[in-house]
């Protein structure tokens, strides 16, 4: 028996239709309301639980009261037990909630069905302690977390949950600031990381070497940065999992979206602000290992506002390390890699060829532009 | 009788499915395959069997486990697995790009099969080898003039191995100057073939990758970047897996060399550029050919190829041993290398194939030589021009670039509008005897196909792979089921991989699978 | 200026100007000379290639190079006594059919469907030599012997994250060339001493060069000079005592009567393929093997690819796909032991499991038996000549044996310069190789000599040195 958590955040891209941006907010919920929208959401999450029909009788689903999940596990006839009630329309709490207890409950995997925030709500609520399936209803869609389509996340829950063979990566959850956004400023900002699982595209280049995965590449960065680090040298590392990977085979705990200070493969402080990083630096040598964060290929700028144009001052432009794995820079689809620090003269000045480091000993020269 | 009626748009094709069993599955006690000369009596009275000499720890406790098979049922099993192959002489071979799979003259095989090359022991005396000494020194000059290097080994049995070897003589070249540990990195572009990253990476160097600028081409000012007194060597392919040729190379050879490095050039695939441009004009230093693909020898499912390597004069001795030479009267094979990297492969790589290139190239001598190059570039101009006309297919970077032999295509929007991807379409265009191999690296163009034409297809074999491609993208828009559940028409159905990758179920050996299948 | 074009070739169909003008009509191209516009002028020859003219029909391409060809003199018109990695077996004919059929001679890197023959025959192939070397997992073959060694020491190297390998002192010199380049930098290669009495490993030697920076130990068996190196055991226990991967390098076609060296503990083996069906020429169908137990740590070091068997999705139907193909790229990251798959030598691969498969059991027993008794005959017949030792080795051998002329006063050279003119191609001179040696030949003796040719042989000797 595999216990599975569904949410359902019911009111999820009713704003798109009615030409809002997003429905985060009772007032623009109740505009939407007003200017005629539909749910989407519990359509979408029948497409996807209907791909799990084949395991049926193997499921008990948690799941909340009403269109949050209780009425599409009937309609379909699943085995389930509703854990979280609510009578109100459904606010950002209602997931948070579900989910802490979904997570108490033991469940295998958490299927949701909504947008970024969303996506944000669940990660506040279980971090990367459970594994999830996002089913893209939301009117925002940023976070990598979300299948396609809710066919295909169907279809990914029901590997996941037959064979469990399947890998499993932290993605990223970025989310827009809803103001800006509904004045048409598209900025992003990281705000963690939840667990996916996903499927190893079978890329057969059979003459070739295949590339690395996302999770072994980071290793290899990783490994590549250790043999080469210097003695009695300052290393910031940024956020991000690729950073983390460095961290994590050095064997130290380690701020996944924090700014962490190490000297001689040893802590100097964890989770550092600009304050911290200027007064450990004080007049030694730094260097700054970054990876692209928070969507659209920023460097600097998105998630990381520790890392101030006067900590980039102090470091210089030749200390800084820039990582990420070629799946990453793939994304980019040429696109040049972004920084945007609030100190014009300063991004200026940061523009230009960097050597990206995609692997052990493999380096790829990129493009750093200013971004906004 | 009436007129038998053929207007089928597309080949209607099924391929040979013969569902044959695995050959332990045919083994009957007691049948054999084949004689073996015995040995005769009278050496047997003289040393009895033989066998009880040798130590009994050192003799084979029993048989191997190997089936016993009439001559008939063997010959019946291979034959009917070659007809499940799809070779290149039975399709119109188009799909697998950068690989060069054009026409191989049977009558190179022939000549190549006579035992005057297959009956020739590689350590004979000189005097008795002349012939094929003669061959190989020839070819080499031939190779000369076609790069404008000044010598070629043709020890590297393929590509990756030649890549290899180009690593190495940069490894020694530095090292006999003392720059061995300060130069630790080779830079190479990232459509050249992925062999160029990863032959010199086992001969341990840092690679660079230069991306491309918007025009698809090699970015100039990230390649200048790069450069430094660290750099080793240059590698790369021109024109790249994309087709795309790139019109400033020498600047970049140029700036390699005022470096200290040196410029290694992948011409694996050359087939373009017969006639119309040179390794030794564009600046380089090193350069191979795979005969195997440009020169028109078979590619035996892969291998034995020949990856022939050549360089300038100043890195002759560089070269793996021996080098065939001629005094004027004999031809003879030079050891004297004192630079050399020792030897890449067993005697002199694969005499055979090297053959079979000379006999192609003499077949058709330069004018046939450039011939080749502009057919093939015709080919290819002609397939992206007729293929594009179909709405959602394109080739990335400028439509307008005039690609050479090859092109990298991208059926992004035909996916995003059916999901159909071009690993789908590789399955369905079996279904009409034709490949499209799913081996893009590094997958920076999304949904891609990679087709290269060579001059060998006829205008009408173009038209067929044209009409098959676009007949499979309407149905990704009409009939898209049809496609996912392809391939129907070829030898087997899809595989279900799942455990391939798992060690507690992969079967590597017909042994491996009877354990671990065994049922209890 | 235009360069001339080769018209109506018959292998360049769009050669025919009538075709070629409607295609660059299409195009909207006046000529050939609108290709190729990307390439800088600069760049471009200007007159064509200074080639030899070429042959104007099929018959006279085949009779001039027939002409050049022929001067060769082939193993089969003089007797051939040349072995030392590269040896004259007999070719079944069905081999030859085989692996001339045009679909496995023209076939490249189809998918497991339209290839689904390839996959199979090669799937043949491992299992076949599997069997013969009792071992479970075995690749897609490499380019020879000495790559295959060399591949071995790489994987061992990763597996035990050391980076020193110990050899035999009595390998071929230039097997150990191509491993020492390959494994350069990365495995440092050391060399174990010999007895030179017996030729056996001295295991004193072994034991003092061996330590916790030895990621292999490798021997061959038989040796590269024919005799038998009947310590495996001893040689195992020594290197699995310090953590070492023992790899030794084996000739197939002894395998019908020799113990396979998994019976004395090697973990990796490897070796060649040529005697399993392969003609000689000239060297060229050298090709290697590597075989491993079925165990995640050896399989994850192979840069080759492994072909296994899967289900379809039919009942009843069986489908082939490369295993764990992501390690192909993987390689120990640290020690940058990364390797590279490519063409290398599937046809031969295809050939041997086709060999195997003719041969039987009972083909390859008697293949051993007729190989180990003639080499006998011949060591014995030589022995009696004034001067010669039929074998240099105080040791038995397999196919190959060293013969000592250094008594007879007269050098190798000038006994095979003689040979020569009696149609007979001696053993290899292994004066330059092993000095210490002296004046010794490697002499081989396969099925394909009748006792005819040895006494041939013998009674050519003893007119020269007599």
């Amino acid at each position: 028996m595999k216990i599975i958590g569904l949410i359902i955040n019911p009111i999820a891209g009713m704003g798109g239709r009615v030409g809002l941006k997003g429905t985060d907010g009772i007032e623009t919920l109740n505009k939407a309301i007003q200017l005629g929208a539909i749910k989407e959401a519990p359509n979408k999450a029948i497409k996807a639980l209907r791909k799990l029909e084949p395991i049926k009788e193997k499921l008990l689903i948690l799941t909340s009261s009403s269109d949050m999940g209780e009425n599409q596990c009937k309609a379909l006839g699943f085995n389930h037990e509703v854990v979280y009630k609510s009578n109100k329309i459904t606010v950002f709490l209602d997931t948070l909630n579900a989910a802490k207890i979904m997570e108490k409950r033991g469940a295998d995997l958490i299927i949701f069905v909504g947008g970024d925030g969303t996506a944000r709500d669940i990660y506040n609520a279980v971090e990367n302690r459970v594994v999830t399936v996002g089913i893209p209803a939301g009117v925002k869609i940023q976070s990598p977390v979300y299948g396609n389509t809710p066919e295909l996340a169907g279809e990914l829950a029901l590997m996941y949950l037959k064979d469990g063979n399947l890998h499993i990566k932290e993605e990223e959850v970025v989310d827009i600031d809803e103001e800006a956004f509904r004045n048409n400023q598209v900025r992003t900002k990281l705000f963690g990381y939840l667990k996916v699982p996903y499927k190893k595209e079978w890329l057969q280049n059979k003459k070739a070497p295949t590339p690395l995965g996302e999770e072994e590449s980071q290793k290899a960065i990783g490994l590549d940065i250790i043999d080469n680090m210097l003695e009695d040298i300052y290393y910031l590392i940024g956020p991000g999992t690729t950073t983390k990977a460095i961290m994590d085979q050095l064997n130290l705990p380690n701020s996944l979206l924090g700014v962490d200070i190490i000297k001689n493969k040893t802590i100097v402080k964890l989770d550092c602000n600009e304050k911290d990083i200027l007064d450990i630096l004080g007049n030694s040598v730094g260097k700054l290992i970054i990876t692209p964060t928070g969507g659209q290929g920023y460097l600097l700028g998105r998630g990381n506002q520790q890392i101030s144009p006067k900590v980039i001052e102090k470091i210089k432009k030749d200390n800084i390390i820039v990582i990420s794995p070629n799946s990453k820079i793939v994304e980019l689809k040429g696109n040049p890699l972004l920084i945007y620090t609030g100190d014009e003269a300063l991004d200026k000045n940061l523009e230009g060829y960097y050597r990206i480091k995609i692997g052990y000993g493999m380096d790829i020269m990129y493009k750093v532009s200013v971004g906004h | 009788m009436k007129r038998i009626v053929r207007n089928s748009k597309v080949r209607d094709f099924h391929q040979a499915r013969w569902n044959e069993p695995i050959i332990f599955e045919l083994s009957r006690k007691g049948e054999r395959g084949v004689l073996v000369p015995k040995a005769e009596a009278d050496i047997v009275k003289q040393v009895g069997d033989g066998l009880s000499k040798i130590p009994s720890k050192m003799r084979r406790n029993g048989l191997p486990n190997l089936p016993e098979i009439n001559q008939k049922r063997v010959l019946m099993h291979y034959l009917r697995l070659s007809q499940e192959t799809l070779g290149g002489d039975v399709n119109i071979e188009i799909g697998q790009g950068t690989c060069t799979v054009k026409y191989n003259p049977k009558i190179n095989d022939k000549i190549a099969n006579t035992e005057k090359m297959t009956a020739l022991h590689p350590l004979q005396d000189k005097s008795t080898v002349q012939g094929i000494l003669e061959i190989i020194y020839k070819t080499d000059l031939m190779m000369r003039e076609i790069s404008g290097m000044n010598y070629f080994s043709f020890q590297p049995g393929g590509g990756s191995q030649a890549t290899m070897s180009m690593a190495s003589i940069v490894r020694m070249y530095h090292r006999l100057r003392g720059e061995e540990d300060k130069r630790d990195e080779i830079i190479t572009t990232v459509y050249s073939h992925p062999s160029d990253a990863a032959a010199p990476a086992l001969k341990g160097y840092k690679i660079i990758t230069i991306m491309t600028d918007e025009n698809g081409q090699p970015d100039y000012e990230a390649f200048k970047a790069a450069v430094s007194e660290r750099t080793a060597a240059f590698v790369v392919a021109n024109p790249e897996d994309t087709g795309i040729f790139n019109p400033r190379i020498k600047e970049f050879t140029d700036l390699i060399t005022k470096a200290g490095g040196l410029n290694c050039y992948d011409q694996a695939n050359a087939n373009g550029l017969f006639g119309i441009a040179r390794a030794k004009e564009a600046g380089f230093h090193m350069c191979y050919f795979n005969l195997h693909k440009s020169f028109g020898t078979p590619h035996g499912c892969g291998g034995p190829g020949s990856g022939a390597l050549g360089v300038i004069e100043e890195l002759r001795d560089y070269l793996p041993k021996p080098l065939v030479e001629f005094d004027g009267d004999k031809y003879f094979l030079d050891y004297d290398l004192k630079n050399s990297i020792g030897k890449v492969k067993s005697f002199q790589g694969s005499p055979q194939v090297v053959l079979k290139a000379y006999a192609w190239i003499m077949s058709l001598g330069a004018e046939g030589l450039y011939e080749v190059a502009k057919i093939a570039s015709l080919n290819n101009i002609y397939l992206i021009k007729k293929l594009l006309e179909y709405k959602g297919l394109t080739v990335p970077y400028k439509v307008d670039t005039q690609r050479i032999e090859q092109a990298r295509y991208t059926m992004e929007e035909i996916t995003k509008d059916t999901g159909i991807t071009s690993g789908d379409l590789a399955r369905r265009v079996m279904d009409f005897g034709m490949h499209i191999w799913s081996s893009h690296h590094p997958y920076y163009i999304p949904e891609p196909l990679t087709l290269e034409p060579t001059e060998t297809p006829s205008k009408d074999d173009l038209d067929e792979y044209i009409k098959t491609i676009h007949h499979i993208f309407d149905e990704a828009y009409e009939n898209p089921e049809i496609i996912h559940n392809a391939p129907h028409n070829s030898t087997i159905h899809q595989v279900d991989e799942t455990s391939l990758d798992d060690s507690e179920k992969w079967c590597p050996t017909w042994r491996v699978y009877l354990r671990k299948t065994k049922e209890d | 200026m235009t360069i001339r074009g080769f018209k109506n070739h018959p292998y360049i169909p769009n050669s025919n100007l009538e075709v070629q003008q409607e295609m660059l009509r299409e195009l909207g191209l006046e000529s050939l000379n609108d290709l190729h516009v990307e390439i800088p002028e600069e760049l471009k020859l200007k007159k064509a290639l200074n080639l030899p003219k070429a042959f104007e029909s099929e018959y006279e391409l085949k009779r001039s190079i027939n002409k050049i060809m022929n001067k060769n003199i082939s193993s089969n018109e003089y007797i051939n006594f040349l072995g030392a990695g590269c040896w004259q077996h007999y070719v079944p004919a069905v081999c030859d059919e085989i692996n001339s059929r045009a679909e496995f001679l023209t076939g490249y890197a189809g998918e497991p469907y339209n290839d689904h023959g390839r996959f199979q025959t090669l799937f043949e192939y491992e299992s076949l030599v599997a069997e013969l070397l009792d071992m479970d997992v075995v690749n897609v073959p490499t380019f020879d012997w000495a790559q295959a060694a060399a591949t071995s020491l790489r994987m061992a190297s990763r597996i035990t994250r050391r980076s020193e390998a110990l050899v035999v002192g009595t390998i071929c010199p230039d097997r150990l060339m191509i491993i020492q380049n390959y494994c350069d930098p990365g495995v440092e290669i050391k060399l174990i001493n010999f007895n030179k009495e017996t030729g056996r490993m001295d295991l004193e030697d072994l034991k003092k060069n061996i330590s916790n920076n030895t990621a292999a130990v490798y021997f061959e068996n038989p040796s590269y000079l024919g005799f038998l190196e009947d310590q495996g055991e001893e040689i195992s226990k020594i290197t699995h005592d310090r953590g070492a991967i023992l790899v030794v390098g084996v000739d197939p076609s002894s395998l019908g009567v020799l113990a396979p060296p998994s019976h004395y503990g090697a973990d990796i083996i490897c070796g060649d393929l040529q005697p399993l069906g392969m003609h000689m020429n000239y060297g060229g169908n050298q090709s290697g093997f590597i075989s491993t137990k079925d165990e995640e740590r050896f399989v994850m070091e192979f840069p080759s690819r492994l072909f296994g068997i899967a289900p379809t999705i039919k009942e009843g139907e069986y489908g082939f796909g490369d295993i764990a193909y992501e390690r192909t790229s993987f390689g120990n990251l640290r020690e940058r032991g990364k390797e590279y798959v490519g063409t290398q030598t599937a046809l031969l691969g295809i050939t041997a499991g086709v060999y195997l498969s003719l041969m039987g059991p009972k083909g390859m027993y008697e293949l051993g038996e007729n190989i180990v008794q003639k080499s006998l005959y011949a060591i014995e017949e030589l022995s009696k000549l004034k001067g010669v030792k039929g074998s240099r080795f105080n040791n038995i051998g397999f196919k190959e044996f060293v013969v000592d002329f250094n008594d007879t006063g007269k050098t190798v050279e000038e006994i095979n310069g003689k040979l020569l003119f009696k149609g007979i191609l001696g053993g290899k001179d292994l004066s330059e190789e092993f000095p210490e040696l002296g004046q010794c030949a490697l002499y081989c003796v396969t099925e394909i000599h009748l006792k005819e040719d040895i006494d041939n042989l013998v009674k050519a000797i003893r007119e020269i040195i007599e």
